[in-house]
């Protein structure tokens, strides 16, 4: 019965506060100071047709650096906690045939999936999308491959090399904002070039190429090794 | 219309979501979980986030469900 009360207290409590939220909640009309700056000064500092890209990238350019950080180390202790088995452990691989219609689609679907990813993070200073949604698109075509054919092998070695390359490359342009321009992660020392063009905002589609390798490497990385690991028993 | 549609939508995660919590068999709740992903990722172009239902569609409603599939297959085989 307390128990009970307490409850509808609590759920009184929670549509007071939620409910007033709610009542006297007005769309401003007119930016916030800090959003009006990026909206103003936005094309002509960073040249991305993309704002989202241009806080992302630039303004904000260190947050992402971080996100990249927590995805590598969470591939990383997937990687370590599932560790690599012998594929030749003395059994027979029991695997259910995948069915054909599966099977046929994959080769059509597959390379479309994998150019859509491209171009995502290609034009992620155009076009809504980056560097990560590139990266999980093309490692959603890697589950694609894996759902259709069970069997097939993919390159540790590849993977990894892929992931540190593109990584080491995303610090270097930072580094090289920092040596070149005004800043850590400063796109401006590349030609900024004219808005909306796939060649312009300096460095920003380079930054996301890498991002997008390492992104889609580190997923597949997961992926693999999670499949690797079902042989087991 | 859209708000219709928004609306629909809402409900139908509410309700995926709920099966997801409650529902006796892993594997339906599993697919009840990406569903909540696909519903989500169409909510968010309503409401004008594209990126947003990019990450959404790929790995809420692709990449997280084939890894809650992998964890309950190798769950199952450490329980036998």
């Amino acid at each position: 019965m307390i128990k009970k009360g307490i409850l509808l207290l609590l759920l009184v409590g929670f549509v007071a506060v939620i409910g007033s939220l709610l009542i006297n909640f007005t769309g401003s009309k007119e930016l916030n100071p800090l959003a009006r700056y990026y909206a103003e000064n936005g094309p002509a500092e960073v040249g991305a047709a993309n704002l989202v890209t241009a806080v992302v990238v630039t303004y904000r350019g260190f947050d992402t650096l971080g996100e990249v950080t927590i995805l590598f180390i969470a591939a990383a202790i997937v990687g370590f906690l599932l560790k690599v088995l012998n594929a030749d452990n003395g059994r027979p691989n029991k695997l259910r045939k995948t069915s054909e219609i599966l099977e046929t689609a994959s080769t059509l679907l597959v390379p479309t999936i994998f150019m859509l990813g491209v171009y995502i993070f290609v034009n992620g200073h155009l076009t809504p999308g980056g560097g990560f949604q590139g990266g999980a698109v093309i490692a959603t075509g890697v589950m694609m491959i894996i759902l259709a054919r069970p069997a097939s092998q993919f390159n540790h070695k590849l993977i990894s090399i892929l992931e540190s390359v593109s990584g080491v490359g995303f610090v270097a342009m930072g580094v090289l904002g920092l040596i070149l321009a005004s800043g850590f992660l400063n796109n401006a020392f590349l030609p900024l070039g004219k808005l909306g063009n796939l060649l312009s905002a300096g460095a920003i589609p380079i930054i996301y190429v890498f991002i997008g390798i390492k992104v889609g490497s580190e997923l597949t990385g997961i992926l693999n090794s999670l499949k690797e690991n079902q042989n087991e028993i | 219309m859209s708000i219709i549609l928004a609306m629909f939508l809402g409900l139908a995660i509410l309700v995926l979501a709920i099966t997801a919590i409650y529902h006796k068999n892993t594997k339906v709740a599993i697919i009840a979980t990406g569903a909540v992903g696909l519903f989500a990722s169409v909510l968010y172009l309503l409401l004008a986030a594209p990126d947003v239902a990019l990450t959404e569609a790929s790995i809420g409603s692709g990449l997280s469900t084939i890894i809650f599939f992998y964890v309950l297959n190798k769950i199952r085989h450490s329980n036998d």
